[in-house]
């Protein structure tokens, strides 16, 4: 493991991060930074290691060299529900959600507290976590449906169901992938709007194919291709990049 | 279907009561000791199978090895009943005297020093319920904390199953063998053979029964209860909502295998003995079952699951011994295809809705109920109800 020990005023710092697959490198010497307060995007051709870049992140794949520092504390060295509990959620690319409970139960479970067993056995549903389950519903267009079972949510309402139960843990770092795939136009808008309202107080960092979506949240954006950063700043100034034009927005 | 039942809690009560009514009165009144005793014996494996409920039913932990805890419990039982039926005079004719017959019968001539321990009843009670969940604790955490889960845990728990009944067998001057421990007598002196004896036990049982279920309620009600079935729908959800996924899961199946000991030792103190023939592969697949039959989802359910199998299994292996065997696994076959959640299933589908009407004088829940969350417990629908994945 390479020991980068400088610190750095950024929220996440990613630094020379290497994963190795059976020789190919899905993430090859990638170096990326996210500001508090920030909404970045990653964009890029399939296979470019958008998502293995999240995975890394949030340690569902081990990275082969580099590091990942989070407010300067080392997650490659982390396991999963540490990681969570430094303050990183993670959204799936499809919605992740407990179909057999509610949308309030859904809530619930993500609400940071009672995360040992003892604690989850004494686990009291008392009025700060209703008033928190009520606020967060209202946050993500859910608050007539917290009694529904979520299977019967729309794909939709799905995503935006896994969207509050990141919000309910208060993460500093909220990392989506893919979020407004398969919504529709007006529920993309809305997913617009929630992204802008939740970011206030953190960082959001989205992989997106949606270019319009794209156009619409980022503050900054990079572009990967085979592992690598193709181009990185504001969504303008990639669109304008030759090389990017070349191997993603072009085609 | 789509929203919580606000009356569930008062439906588990009534269930409850129900039970209670069935174990003490209806049972004891209708039936001889001969009788009774056998449905006591039937009451014991209720224990495994309400442990199946949490674990595999809830948790999705699928173990087909729970014959082995219900084992442990049964002969760390045994073991005590066993040296107080071995005293010096009543085995004055064996070279050694003051050990267990089948020891004597093995040319073993002292007591193994893990037989000493079980000379108190204390240590033999405390024993019953720490082994098997010590055991479990080991199993789990090599499996859980490597990730080990679904098909692959299921072999690993039958091949457990596997290697305990052939140690069971082959150290026959340690454990009696593939007869197992029997000849049992007295527990402080008690004779335990008498009828007065096992009406009491069968009561103990039952009572014993009635207080599982009352804590596996209180489990299931916790938001452990309902990490289980988050569990077992979307685990990395969970574990990627901060929750160290394994210790759930160590803890549901060290639980599970607890309840399972406590039906192995009620089991050996009201059959009056313990053999390998409870510990295998067999008789663990036949607990997953009584569980599946009764619906793995219900607890009540697994209970009349695990009475009905074994009543019919004892019906029809009186009249038609060689298709029982064939007859048990249609039994499965058809609780697959045609009723996959069980007796408890069927009940909450056709009954449950005319219960509720007549019984609670409320109209089957439908649209927002406006009941607060506080009183919602965790009910949860059935997953084949729930859209196809």
């Amino acid at each position: 493991m390479n020991t980068v020990t400088n610190n750095t005023d950024f929220l996440l710092a990613i630094e020379n991060l290497t994963v190795s697959f059976d020789g190919f490198k899905a993430v090859n010497d990638l170096n990326l930074y996210v500001d508090e307060n920030e909404i970045h995007v990653i964009i890029g051709p399939n296979g470019a290691g958008k998502t293995t870049v999240l995975d890394l992140i949030c340690g569902r794949t081990k990275a082969t060299d580099g590091s990942i520092k989070f407010r300067n504390r080392e997650l490659t060295e982390m396991r999963e529900h540490e990681i969570v509990r430094e303050g990183v959620g993670r959204k799936f690319q499809n919605p992740s959600i407990y179909e057999d409970l509610t949308v309030f139960e859904n809530l619930e479970i993500s609400f940071p507290r009672g995360r040992s067993v003892f604690g989850a056995l004494a686990f009291k549903r008392d009025a700060e976590v209703i008033d928190r389950v009520h606020e967060i519903a209202a946050m993500v267009f859910l608050k007539e449906l917290l009694d529904t079972q979520a299977a019967f949510l729309s794909h939709g309402q799905k995503q935006w169901l896994e969207i509050g139960m990141l919000l309910i843990q208060d993460p500093e770092l909220l990392m989506l992938d893919e979020p407004v795939a398969g919504m529709s136009v007006s529920e993309r808008k809305q997913t617009a709007k929630l992204l802008n309202e939740i970011t206030k107080g953190r960082s959001v960092m989205v992989v997106e194919h949606d270019m319009k979506f794209v156009e619409d949240i980022a503050h900054r954006v990079t572009v990967l291709h085979q592992g690598k950063i193709l181009s990185e700043g504001s969504m303008a100034k990639v669109q304008a990049d030759p090389k990017v034009i070349d191997v993603y927005l072009g085609h | 279907m789509t929203n919580v039942k606000s009356f569930m809690a008062r439906q588990d009560i009534l269930a409850l009561l129900i039970l209670a009514a069935v174990l003490f009165v209806v049972m004891p009144m209708s039936m001889d000791i001969f009788r009774l005793n056998l449905f006591g014996k039937y009451l014991t494996y209720a224990f495994v199978a309400i442990g199946l409920v949490l674990c595999w039913g809830k948790g999705g932990i699928l173990s087909l090895g729970q014959g082995v805890f219900f084992g442990l419990g049964g002969y760390c039982m045994a073991m005590y009943l066993k040296l107080e039926s071995s005293t010096p005079e009543a085995t004055a004719i064996q070279s050694t005297p003051g050990i267990p017959d089948f020891m004597d019968w093995n040319q073993i001539t002292e007591l193994p020093w893990f037989w000493e321990p079980f000379n108190s009843l204390t240590f033999t009670l405390v024993a019953i319920l720490v082994v098997p969940a010590l055991f479990a604790f080991v199993i789990g955490a090599a499996m859980f904390k490597r990730r080990v889960g679904g098909v692959y845990f299921a072999i690993i728990t039958q091949a457990i199953a596997a290697i305990l009944t052939i140690l069971i067998i082959g150290q026959q001057g340690y454990t009696g063998g593939v007869n197992g421990i029997t000849d049992l007598r007295t527990l402080k002196g008690w004779d335990i053979r008498t009828d007065e004896a096992k009406y009491i036990l069968y009561y103990v049982n039952g009572a014993l029964l009635i207080g599982v279920l009352v804590l596996c309620q209180f489990v299931l009600q916790s938001k452990l209860g309902r990490l289980l079935v988050a569990l077992r729908d979307k685990e990395d959800r969970v574990r990627f909502s901060g929750y160290d996924v394994a210790n759930f899961k160590i803890f549901v199946f060290c639980f599970a295998a607890v309840l399972s000991a406590i039906g192995g030792a009620m089991f050996t103190l009201q059959v009056g003995f313990m053999s390998p023939s409870f510990v295998g592969i067999v008789p663990s697949i036949e607990m997953v079952i009584f569980c599946a039959v009764g619906g793995r989802l219900s607890i009540f359910g697994a209970v009349y699951g695990t009475l009905l199998v074994n009543w019919a299994k004892t019906t029809f292996s009186e009249t038609f011994p060689e298709l029982w065997l064939f007859g048990l696994g249609a039994l499965f076959i058809a609780v697959v295809l045609v009723f996959p959640n069980g007796l408890s299933g069927l009940y909450r589908s056709y009954l449950a809705p005319h219960v509720d009407r007549w019984i609670f004088r409320k109209p089957p829940a439908g649209g927002f109920t406006g009941a607060g969350p506080l009183d919602t417990p965790a009910f949860e629908p059935e997953p084949a109800a729930r859209p196809a994945e």
